[in-house]
């Protein structure tokens, strides 16, 4: 739903970052008001995870430049769990398994987190039991899941939607799904878009990056980017994804070497021109 | 008795402390007259371990673990102060049997047993008394040698049939310094199971040494579960040589067990809190053919030291065992652990799988973990495998993701990488609240 007055969530500014020293973001700019659900897609290497993980603070990327705006404060100066308390949730591509650390006292753990910043109460063992139940419709999860270890032995499917029940729990502002549709099945798909789809308001914003179409068929995106070598190419409605189906990424390179060569002689120009004067 | 005052005396006469430390300690023990078992046992420890010092790392099954906290315990028998220890106990949840043992008096006076479980009779206690320890070869242990030194008692018991009632044996020293010593055979008969929670505990500069035997009859079944519990004084990490006055407690645990075919043994250890713990676990599958499962989960933290070193042994084809064994280290403590397999060629279709996995949790804690496979038959599965690592990146972070800041995502990690093993423990093991235990916290009231 696009409302041009709607209060700006997320503003990110020529976000640079890198890995290891090696240049990934280069240059990304964003904006995300309440409302909106946004797709990203691209190619594997464009980047997009990448944002994903600054954007939540992974410790492995270091901003190298731009801003990233959250409500209209500084989003990258905050720790992550800081992040995800004022309502920052990132769904992973990967949910990382935990061994021995119980999945219902691990999303109880979070839930009183993000309630503890708004300033509402902590919930009990037995008042967050009523809330988790209730909240597992939102994705069909068995309530078996809740007693075994977090992700622990968990399909692919079952991962997913365990994400999404989070993300139910913690109410977030900014939801971005990282390749929330990968390793599912086509029900599986429904169920996790169909929760998506329940948890996004008037008031929040989703951002979901994404390879493919499918997962668009199901959550109808406000606006589509193509992110190519670190920034946003192209940005359109939801034609563009189907239009991305149709044509494939080839384009991209296209443009993505004429942007590169322009930005060189730009470049140039800009040290030949000042040259003289400097001379002089 | 006159007490002597150990350190001067040490420093002043001796060369070697260990040796000294065992000097005195010999010196003070009242010995047991007559001829019977414990009797001659006794006379025939002391015998070997005169003149001798204590463990050295120049011996290989030493050579990471420095027995001298050991010399800071006072070399005496342990001065029980009267019924302090005893009142400080949780009181025993229903259908568990618990047995306090002290080294002295008769843990089974005035204790009703429950049916299938009875005091193992004298000629059996006769035959079977240092069956196992022999025939896993530890009879002339250091650990092993002073336990029978010191040991006026020994606790036997026959299990002759599946006992749902949970065996509890519980010793806490409390503030008591100086040396305890039990001694305890279990011999379950072909076909009986029984669960066994054993529990130490000590604050003080005391000496536990547990040598525990187990004989297993055909397709008889152990589920033996260890939770060692000390309280080390805090104290530098960096410490100056140990002195009584700030002395942490000290546990030298033998289990040695005999395994018939299709019985099953299960030990889950864990331990954490003491100045020095060394745990040697040794099994012998007689005839092969029985299932061993070993979970073990120990740490460290200031200066304490702990050495975990199993050895099992098949002397028969189609055994099986699961080993699993975690180690926390922090501060600058020190954790070892050493795991043994032996199949030699009657073993044949063996299946065994080691795995160790350790934490280290600060840059001056130390591990040493080492797999020893001995294989020499051809047609076996045995895998083993040691990772060390530091917690996982990517496991706090996804924590944090979550709002969970930093530090409890740690404590939630480490709590997680502990229950693996704890929750093997049998369920009446929540008493003891073995979870603030291993996470280094003080137990909730």
């Amino acid at each position: 739903m696009i409302r041009p007055d709607a209060p700006v969530l997320l503003e990110i500014c020529d976000l640079r970052a890198s890995v290891e020293e090696q240049p990934i973001l280069k240059g990304v700019n964003l904006t995300l008001r309440a409302g909106e659900i946004h797709a990203v897609m691209g190619r594997n290497g464009s980047g997009k995870s990448t944002l994903s993980k600054v954007l939540a603070g992974h410790p492995a990327y270091r901003v190298t430049g731009g801003s990233v705006l959250y409500r209209g404060d500084d989003l990258l100066a905050l720790q992550p769990e800081q992040r995800a308390r004022i309502g920052l949730f990132l769904g992973f591509q990967y949910p990382v398994e935990i061994p021995g650390v119980s999945n219902l006292e691990f999303l109880r753990v979070a839930t009183n987190a993000r309630r503890l910043e708004q300033g509402l109460e902590e919930l009990d063992t037995f008042a967050f039991e009523d809330l988790v139940r209730e909240r597992l419709q939102v994705v069909q999860m068995d309530p078996a899941f809740l007693e075994r270890s977090v992700n622990e032995g968990f399909s692919g499917g079952e991962k997913k939607r365990n994400e999404i029940l989070q993300m139910a729990l913690l109410e977030p502002l900014v939801a971005i799904l990282d390749e929330t549709d990968s390793g599912l099945d086509i029900d599986a798909l429904r169920i996790v878009a169909g929760g998506v789809n329940q948890l996004a308001s008037a008031d929040n914003a989703t951002l979901l990056i994404t390879h493919y179409q499918r997962l668009l068929d199901v959550i109808t995106p406000d606006y589509v980017h193509v992110m190519a070598a670190g920034r946003i190419l192209r940005t359109g409605g939801k034609e563009l994804a189907l239009e991305l189906e149709e044509r494939g990424y080839d384009w991209v390179d296209v443009e993505i070497e004429r942007l590169e060569a322009a930005e060189l002689e730009a470049l140039a120009a800009a040290q030949g021109s000042r040259t003289p004067a400097e001379v002089g | 008795m006159v007490t002597i005052p150990v350190g001067e005396l040490r420093v002043q006469s001796r060369p070697n402390p260990g040796e000294a430390w065992l000097a005195d300690l010999l010196a003070t023990l009242p010995a047991l007259a007559g001829n019977s078992l414990l009797a001659t046992q006794q006379q025939r420890c002391r015998q070997a371990l005169a003149g001798e010092a204590l463990p050295s790392r120049r011996q290989e099954a030493w050579r990471f673990t420095d027995a001298s906290a050991i010399t800071a315990i006072p070399a005496q028998p342990l001065q029980r102060q009267p019924a302090a220890a005893e009142a400080a106990l949780p009181a025993p949840p229903a259908n568990v049997l618990r047995l306090v043992l002290a080294g002295s008096g008769d843990p089974l006076q005035g204790v009703a047993l429950p049916e299938g479980l009875e005091r193992l009779e004298s000629g059996a206690l006769e035959e079977l008394f240092g069956e196992a320890l022999d025939a896993n070869g530890a009879a002339a242990a250091w650990p092993v040698c002073l336990n029978g030194a010191v040991a006026g008692q020994v606790l036997a018991l026959r299990v002759s049939q599946p006992v749902p009632t949970l065996l509890e044996l519980v010793s806490d020293t409390g503030d008591a310094a100086g040396v305890q010593a039990l001694r305890l055979l279990l011999v379950l008969d072909p076909g009986a199971s029984l669960a066994v929670l054993e529990v130490h505990r000590a604050r003080g500069a005391s000496l536990t040494s547990v040598v525990l035997e187990a004989r297993l009859g055909r397709g008889a079944r152990l589920r033996h579960g260890l939770l060692a519990q000390g309280q080390s004084p805090h104290q530098p990490a960096v410490a100056q040589r140990p002195t009584s006055a700030c002395a942490a407690p000290v546990l030298l645990h033998h289990l040695a067990a005999v395994q018939d075919p299709d019985s099953e043994l299960e030990l889950i250890a864990a331990v954490a809190g003491w100045g020095l713990a060394r745990l040697e676990p040794l099994v012998l599958q007689r005839s092969g053919a029985a299932s061993t499962r070993l979970r073990g989960l120990q740490r460290v933290d200031g200066s304490q030291v702990v050495d975990t070193h199993s050895r099992v042994l098949f002397s028969g084809p189609d055994g099986r065992l699961d080993q699993v064994h975690k180690a926390l280290a922090d501060g600058a403590g020190r954790s070892v652990f050493n795991g043994a397999v032996i199949v030699p060629r009657q073993a044949q279709r063996t299946d065994a799988a080691q795995l160790s996995r350790s934490l280290l949790l600060s840059d001056r804690a130390r591990i040493d973990t080492k797999p020893e496979l001995e294989i020499v038959a051809d047609d076996v599965k045995c895998a083993h495998g040691a990772t060390v690592s530091r917690l996982q990146q990517n496991e706090l972070f996804y924590l944090q993701s979550r709002g969970i800041g930093a530090d409890q995502a740690a404590r939630l990690l480490l709590r997680g990488f502990c229950e693996e093993v704890l929750a093997e423990l049998p369920a009446p093991a929540a008493l003891w609240q073995p979870l603030a235990l291993l996470m280094g916290e003080d137990p909730a009231p």
